[in-house]
């Protein structure tokens, strides 16, 4: 089948006033209809800037999607004009947000902001949108939807508001929904909540979501694919099972050694990986990872380790070392 | 809503009241004699205290304990002070010391000339500042952005009776196609109706004196408005562009609207809250009569009149025109806080 979303080799960087930041370098994969992917990776890696572009919702200048190409639903979102990018934001790709205190405009109400949408690509007078976007709140949970419509973002709790920002997420029943950390800025039980509501409107919906997250064990729970990312590269990608059971990167390694475990004896100290990442105005030569790994050898300092497939097509991983690697990673 | 207003409006009364305590005041702080001032320097002693005891000048500033100790009540209460916030409560400003006419009749007479000026001035700078303003942050660092940014730069500090004499210079003595000064030619009859001519000729229709009182009007107002004009554009796109890097500005584009849309509709709301602040205050400003332009076009308004009477030193007049110009502000500030309550829904009226 068709993949809903194919990027090929997409170069992110943002021109500053120290030099190139080179945020996203050459990233490639591809996303199936329906399909459920966790982008995952320490911040600064690139995840929400690789994101950004897809929307092309990155500021020009200073930022510049140097090169590559991004075909969704057989068209490259990178060679269309501004008219018909505008028709696929928002009614194709959606996006959520990190911050649910600051995505919503302040002095518009809640309803209003979802009935724009409504409005702009479904065509729908004011009436059927308000309509529209009563249910829209039902179905993410809002009570009283009818009344909370012409409240102001203020009067929402945090929780409340990205609630809001996903059903004006989903107002135009969009292909893919991009959430971007949309769960780090509230309480846990909260956070809870909003993954069960989009796993729960992602089966209902058949939509294809992009959930991007530092948290691994957040993506554990609902995605089928998981990219990890790591100073602008992908450097492991594979189905959820092969990343947690057979971890092939040892920054991956890391990532999943740094979760805690509830069953694990008191006292039993956290693996942190040591290191910062490297700096993105000045990457090296070499693996990325390399002054972090345990593992390194001096082919890694002078050869970037391009994504190789393991033992499996689908299970692909950018180190020279992941035969080794492999299996150590089993917790 | 209405009860907000009636308890902003509530709330001016002990400001103004301070504002009537401290122009009395102030103006006994200044050196000089207002009898002396208005006799001559070689006046008579006999007629300067005939001229003190006609004005109240010989009575004390606010109390008088002597006549309290006295047991006259009266006489206790008669103070300068008391007697000026009294006729103030009858609308009685005093009269000029100098012209021996009521100050009120001379201020609704010079008023609108000033309002009429101040009127078109914001207008002008509302008109030209606000767009050049949005759509400078809307094109940061372009051609455009330079080319108001230095425009700007040059209007706020341009002195205006510079730019004015050169207005003059131009449009009067080489083109001769302005006159240089005043609100009307003679031969030329407006009837008043609001005392504001453009408005007037219009209302009855009369074409002539319309585009005689907007000849005169022109360059007063222009040089105006060009500091107030350059002071909006800059605040407009600098609050444009705080806006513009917000993230519900961010989520607006990603639900695929219009650059304009989200410009006019989503920023442009936000982005005018402090822009408001300033038009207020320069709204003020104008208001309260523009001492350098009145002067330079002899346009017959508050401005030059106040200065005047600063040099004679004729209280009534000084005081009227602060008073005037107090209650100016305080209105101003008023519109100011109810427009943002408007705008602003997490301003509550509570």
């Amino acid at each position: 089948m068709e993949p809903l979303l194919s990027i090929n080799n997409l170069k992110t960087r943002f021109h500053t006033e120290d030099g190139i930041v080179k945020a996203v370098n050459g990233v490639s994969y591809s996303m199936k209809v329906g399909e459920v992917l966790g982008v995952v990776g320490e911040s600064g890696c690139g995840k929400s800037v690789h994101a950004l572009s897809i929307m092309r919702l990155i500021q020009i200048p200073p930022g510049e999607i140097e090169s590559g190409e991004i075909w969704f639903d057989g068209r490259d979102l990178l060679k269309l004009d501004n008219n018909d990018m505008r028709h696929v934001r928002g009614r194709d790709i959606a996006m959520v947000f990190q911050d649910p205190m600051s995505s919503l405009n302040p002095v518009y109400t809640v309803g209003f902001q979802i009935c724009e949408a409504l409005m702009l690509h479904k065509k729908m007078n004011k009436n059927e949108a308000r309509h529209r976007a009563v249910e829209l709140l039902t179905l993410v949970g809002i009570p009283e939807a009818k009344r909370r419509l012409d409240n102001y973002p203020h009067q929402f709790s945090g929780g409340m508001r990205q609630r809001a920002m996903i059903a004006m997420a989903l107002s135009c029943e969009p292909k893919l929904l991009i959430a971007d950390e949309p769960t780090t800025a509230l309480d846990v039980t909260i956070q809870a909540q909003i993954i069960n509501l989009v796993v729960k409107l992602q089966e209902e919906l058949g939509m294809a979501v992009m959930w991007i997250t530092h948290d691994l064990g957040i993506v554990a729970e609902m995605a089928h694919t998981i990219n990890v990312m790591y100073a602008g590269y992908i450097i492991e990608r594979g189905n959820v099972r092969d990343i947690y059971k057979r971890t092939l990167h040892p920054y991956t390694f890391g990532l999943l050694g740094s979760l805690p475990v509830i069953d694990e004896a008191p006292g039993t100290k956290l693996i942190s990986i040591p290191g910062l990442p490297p700096d993105l105005i000045d990457l090296p030569k070499g693996c990325p990872f390399y002054v972090r790994c345990t593992y390194r050898v001096d082919q890694c300092k002078f050869e970037l380790p391009p994504l190789m497939e393991s033992e499996s097509s689908q299970h692909t991983v950018a180190c020279w070392r992941w035969q080794e690697i492999d299996g150590k990673g089993t917790k | 809503m209405g009860r907000y207003i009636l308890r902003r409006l509530i709330s001016v009364i002990p400001t103004l009241i301070g504002v009537t305590l401290i122009i009395f005041l102030f103006q006994r702080l200044i050196p000089g004699d207002p009898a002396v001032a208005m006799l001559g320097e070689h006046a008579t002693q006999e007629n300067v205290e005939r001229i003190r005891e006609q004005f109240g000048l010989n009575r004390p500033a606010f109390l008088d304990r002597e006549a309290l100790a006295d047991g006259d009540l009266t006489g206790f209460f008669d103070s300068q002070y008391i007697r000026y916030a009294n006729r103030l409560l009858h609308f009685d400003l005093g009269n000029s010391i100098h012209r021996r006419i009521p100050v009120v009749e001379t201020l609704s007479e010079r008023f609108p000339a000033t309002l009429e000026l101040a009127t078109l001035s914001l207008l002008i700078s509302l008109l030209i500042g606000l767009p050049v303003g949005i759509a400078s942050a809307a094109r940061r660092n372009s051609a455009l952005d330079g080319v108001t940014m230095v425009g700007s730069l040059i209007g706020v500090s341009m002195p205006i009776f510079w730019l004015g004499i050169m207005e003059i210079m131009l449009f009067s003595v080489f083109l001769n196609w302005l006159p240089s000064g005043g609100r009307l030619s003679t031969g030329i009859v407006i009837t008043p109706i609001t005392h504001l001519l453009l408005l007037d000729s219009l209302l009855t229709g009369n074409i002539p004196g319309f585009v005689d009182a907007l000849k005169h009007i022109a360059m007063p107002a222009i040089a105006l408005a060009t500091i107030p004009t350059a002071i909006i554009a800059r605040m407009t796109r600098s609050s444009m562009l705080d806006v513009l890097q917000e993230d519900y500005i961010r989520t607006a584009t990603a639900k695929g609207l219009a650059e304009r849309v989200v410009l006019f509709r989503h920023a442009l709301k936000n982005a005018f809250l402090p822009v408001i602040t300033i038009i207020g205050i320069q709204a003020g400003t104008l208001l309260a009569g523009a001492v350098l332009t009145e002067t330079i076009f002899s346009w017959p308004g508050i401005g030059k009149w106040v200065y005047d009477s600063i040099l004679g030193r004729d209280y009534p007049i000084v005081q009227g025109v602060t008073l005037l110009i107090a209650i100016i502000f305080l209105l101003v500030n008023l519109i100011v806080d109810i427009s943002y309550a408007i705008l602003d829904p997490r301003i509550s009226y509570d």
